[in-house]
């Protein structure tokens, strides 16, 4: 029992960050269709940046700020540069451009930042709490807690602000919303400068417990999507379910049938979902019209 | 002898009935119209009898044989063909080439063999380019055969997708619109394609707005409006129906279809 | 005449190839770039087969590096664990990759643009991550040694030697490419690409002709896996990794998506950039990535199809 609870805190843990990178994908798929595969490395760059920040002497919540906002300004970078000018190609020329920008990303990091594997202090203290028999890392309550911070924001501002509903409007119909006056250039570039930013806050949260070095965006962002999927692309309610879930999973595949083999469990689910259930959990599924 | 029925067809999208019990009988060799106003179901009632959609009440049945929910693919094999309002053209294969893809139910075809590129391959070829050929030559687009499908005018890409269809040797073919966009001579030339098509024993399933072409060329019409049949008939009962008059053609568009007859 | 003509004119790219194969050994300053000439024409090998699926079907695969590694590990595992003779197990790895193509294909290949991206992408994962795990069988992370190929007594090693295989097979593969598209087959996946609905209409069993070119593309990307675990005397699991999908198919963008003689443009920058630039390994990715969003963003078409249509422009 203590042990299936230690397994379904790891799992909520992880998970939290997969929802995480799951909602940026959601938000941006939402704004403007594009699956964005440099996702994980958002997730990368806020851990990396802060802990370089920091090592330079940069005080730790100033070295953490700094990181969002390079990252919020590499996201913007990334729709403008890279996205905008491929406007109106395939889906496939879409998703190669991301993928191009994600393995730059990582390049680029392996020259600035370096190879090896760092880490952050904790926030609130390194001590493990004891709980039903199992223990929780403080920073893992911090994860959850600053997960469900971002969400909660999130729905807020999406539900009761203009600008939300701008959002919404723009991934209803795209034409509609130009024809509404909606800037819908401004929409995708708020977007993916909200995505960065909650990968980037989600990278510093989790380096404390998960360390952080400049390739762990690819497998991020790659059950980050394998979450979304679960849970039904487009939908924000089925990328946090999705991302616990794939967490779970994870967790409890490492637990009890083979730690090596964790990483398989989302792809798998990625195979299942996409041949069983394309729409997910919660998406709708599409009617094709002629 | 009917050679294309449907019996209470039905199908609805998302709670709009798009077709709601409609019985269409064709008859071997005829030119038979559909039309109706826009959003009447027109191109949905060829996309269920195409295979392309799936009737979730009612049959359709092709030379006497139960096809319902058959894919196009098989459908294809029975001998139906079709064009597209939309074109759905190959673009990035010339006009030839085109076609030739219409010849693909006729040839025989293997992995190993196409990969080997055996003499059987190279007449099969030869063969299937002489058919597209006589295709194009048909709708009058034998000179553009190399061109790339993309180049042509929209006229001659709805006689290629003619062309295209031809060359499956269909034993009925729906065409949706193939006077859509054209000038008054382009639709000279589809009014003659059509009518060469029914001379060798081709049965065209028309579905149109140009109301002189469907009066010109028409054995039978059925008017389709908000998806259910408001009439039935000969060209003649047709024009001079008063609800269909009402629902679509209007009191000049029955005047134009009266001079079409004369 | 007019007949063989025609017959010259469509095996004219092969017999350049061909002379350029035979050819190119008279350039070479060293053995050396009989190495790198070796290693161009096996991974030109798996780009064509890649193209195929990609540039003529329009079926996009993110995880091709997964049927490189099956084709690499085979002639790996199977004579260290099972006492089965490389020359064997050359084929047997492309049963299996073909195999699993099919297995995998069936299923995924009803998927459309990104979702049939990511299937494929998982899939390769999941193969890397198989032959990482199971040491016993692949040696895990650190790989293992492969035996030398031997043929009829003799053993097969050496730069030069594998040059010529390899190129020999990269030409027969590119005939094979150039058969298929003047071929019924051909056909029916260009107008898939281009029309999906309307190659249904006409009859084409368009599930089965994806399934074909997958099957296909799987086979050709197994056999380039064991010449270059045959070649290298090593294979680890990194070869059917994410990076390895990427660079494939930035081979394939790059030279050009349905362009069977881009295959081998693509597969030269990207395998000789790295050989040029040895201060390039630590820019490897950057370089990598940059490229494909460039070429992505600007070049859709890639270099080969590209120079095509300057020089046709140039003409008129």
């Amino acid at each position: 029992m203590a042990e299936l609870l230690q397994f379904v805190f790891s799992g909520l843990t992880v998970g939290a960050i997969y929802a995480l990178v799951a909602l940026g994908f959601t938000l941006i798929y939402n704004a403007s269709d594009i699956i964005n595969f440099a996702q994980g490395e958002f997730v990368m760059l806020g851990g990396m940046t802060t802990v370089f920040a920091a090592a330079a002497g940069v005080p730790l919540p100033l070295a953490a700020l700094i990181a969002v906002i390079v990252t919020t300004a590499i996201g913007l970078a990334l729709h403008r540069f890279a996205i905008e000018p491929a406007r109106g190609a395939s889906p496939v020329v879409l998703i190669m451009i991301t993928i191009g920008a994600s393995v730059f990303l990582r390049g680029v990091a392996q020259i600035v930042f370096d190879k090896r594997f760092h880490s952050l202090p904790p926030l609130i203290g390194a001590d493990p709490i004891r709980l039903g028999g199992a223990t929780i890392l403080p920073q893992s309550l911090v994860v959850l807690a600053g997960a469900t911070v971002i969400v909660v924001l999130l729905w807020l501002f999406i539900e009761r602000t203009l600008l939300g509903k701008a959002v919404i409007a723009t991934a209803a119909n795209r034409l509609a919303a130009r024809l509404i006056g909606v800037n819908t250039r401004r929409i995708v570039d708020f977007s993916f400068a909200v995505s960065a930013a909650i990968g980037a806050v989600a990278g510093i949260l989790v380096t404390p417990i998960a360390l952080t070095s400049y390739d762990v965006g690819t497998l991020l962002a790659l059950k980050g999507f394998a979450a979304a999927m679960l849970g039904g692309i487009g939908s924000p309610l089925g990328a946090v379910v999705g991302g616990l879930a794939i967490g779970m999973i994870e967790a409890l595949c490492a637990g009890f049938i083979s730690s090596s083999y964790k990483d398989a469990a989302a792809f798998l689910i990625i195979l299942i979902v996409l041949v069983a259930m394309p729409q997910g959990l919660f998406g709708r599924a599409k009617v094709e019209r002629v | 002898m009917m050679i294309l029925q449907t019996e209470r067809l039905s199908i609805a999208f998302g709670g709009v009935r798009a077709i709601d019990g409609v019985n269409v009988a064709i008859a071997s060799g005829q030119v038979f119209s559909i039309i109706g106003p826009n959003g009447s179901g027109k191109t949905t009632l060829l996309n269920l009898i195409s295979g392309i959609y799936t009737p979730q009440d009612g049959s359709i049945r092709l030379n006497g044989e139960t096809v319902t929910g058959r894919a196009p693919d098989q459908l294809a094999r029975l001998g139906l063909s079709r064009t597209f309002q939309n074109l759905q053209i190959f673009s990035r294969m010339s006009v030839l080439e085109n076609v030739m893809v219409g010849r693909h139910r006729h040839e025989r075809t293997g992995i190993f063999a196409d990969l080997m590129h055996w003499p059987s391959v190279k007449r099969q070829n030869a063969a299937t380019r002489e058919a597209a050929r006589e295709a194009l030559a048909r709708v009058g687009l034998a000179d553009a055969a190399e061109r790339p499908a993309g180049s042509l005018a929209y006229g001659a890409l709805k006689r290629l997708e003619i062309a295209r269809a031809l060359a499956s040797e269909p034993k009925v073919l729906l065409l949706d619109e193939p006077a859509a966009g054209c000038n008054p001579v382009e639709t000279q030339d589809v009014d003659q394609v059509i009518r060469s098509l029914v001379k060798d024993g081709i049965t065209v399933v028309l579905v149109e707005h140009d109301m002189r072409l469907v009066m010109n060329i028409s054995d039978r019409v059925h008017v389709l409006a908000r998806g259910t049949t408001l009439a039935e008939g000969t060209p003649e009962q047709v024009r001079s129906n008063a609800e269909v008059v009402e629902a679509y053609l209007g009191i000049h568009g029955s005047r134009e279809a009266a001079h079409a007859l004369d | 005449m007019s007949l063989r003509a025609l017959l010259h004119m469509r095996l004219l790219p092969v017999i350049a190839v061909a002379a350029l194969v035979l050819v190119l050994p008279l350039f070479f300053p060293s053995a050396y770039y009989f190495r790198i000439g070796a290693l161009v024409f096996i991974f030109a090998l798996a780009v064509v087969g890649l193209n195929l699926l990609m540039g003529f079907a329009g079926q996009v695969s993110l995880g091709h590096a997964g049927f490189v590694g099956i084709g690499a590990y085979a002639v790996a595992i199977g004579p260290v664990h099972l006492g089965v003779p490389p020359w064997l197990c050359l084929f047997l790895g492309a049963v299996v990759s073909g195999a699993l193509a099919f297995a995998v294909g069936r299923p995924i290949l009803k998927l459309k643009g990104h979702y049939l991206a990511v299937a494929t992408l998982g899939f390769g994962l999941l193969v890397a991550i198989v032959l990482t795990n199971e040491a016993g069988w692949t040696g895990g992370p650190d790989g293992m040694n492969v035996p030398a190929l031997t043929l009829f007594g003799w053993r097969v090693r050496g730069s030069d030697v594998w040059y010529w295989i390899a190129g020999a097979t990269f030409v027969g593969g590119f005939l094979f490419a150039l058969n298929l598209m003047d071929s019924p087959t051909g056909r029916a996946l260009q107008a898939i690409h281009d029309s999906e609905i309307a190659a249904r209409v006409l009859g084409i069993d368009v599930a089965r002709k994806k399934l074909t070119v997958f099957i296909v593309s799987a086979v050709y990307a197994s056999l380039a896996g064991s010449y270059l675990a045959l070649f290298n005397g090593l294979v680890t699991p990194d070869l059917a990794g994410f990076l390895g999908s990427i660079e494939l198919v930035a081979m394939v963008v790059l030279g050009g998506m349905g362009s069977i003689f881009g295959s081998l443009v693509g597969a030269t920058v990207l395998v000789v950039l790295p050989q040029v630039l040895t201060v390039f390994h630590d820019y490897e990715q950057a370089l990598l990535g940059l490229i494909v969003m460039v070429f992505m963003i600007f070049l859709r078409r890639g270099i080969v199809p590209s120079l095509a249509a300057m020089i046709a422009g140039r003409r008129t």
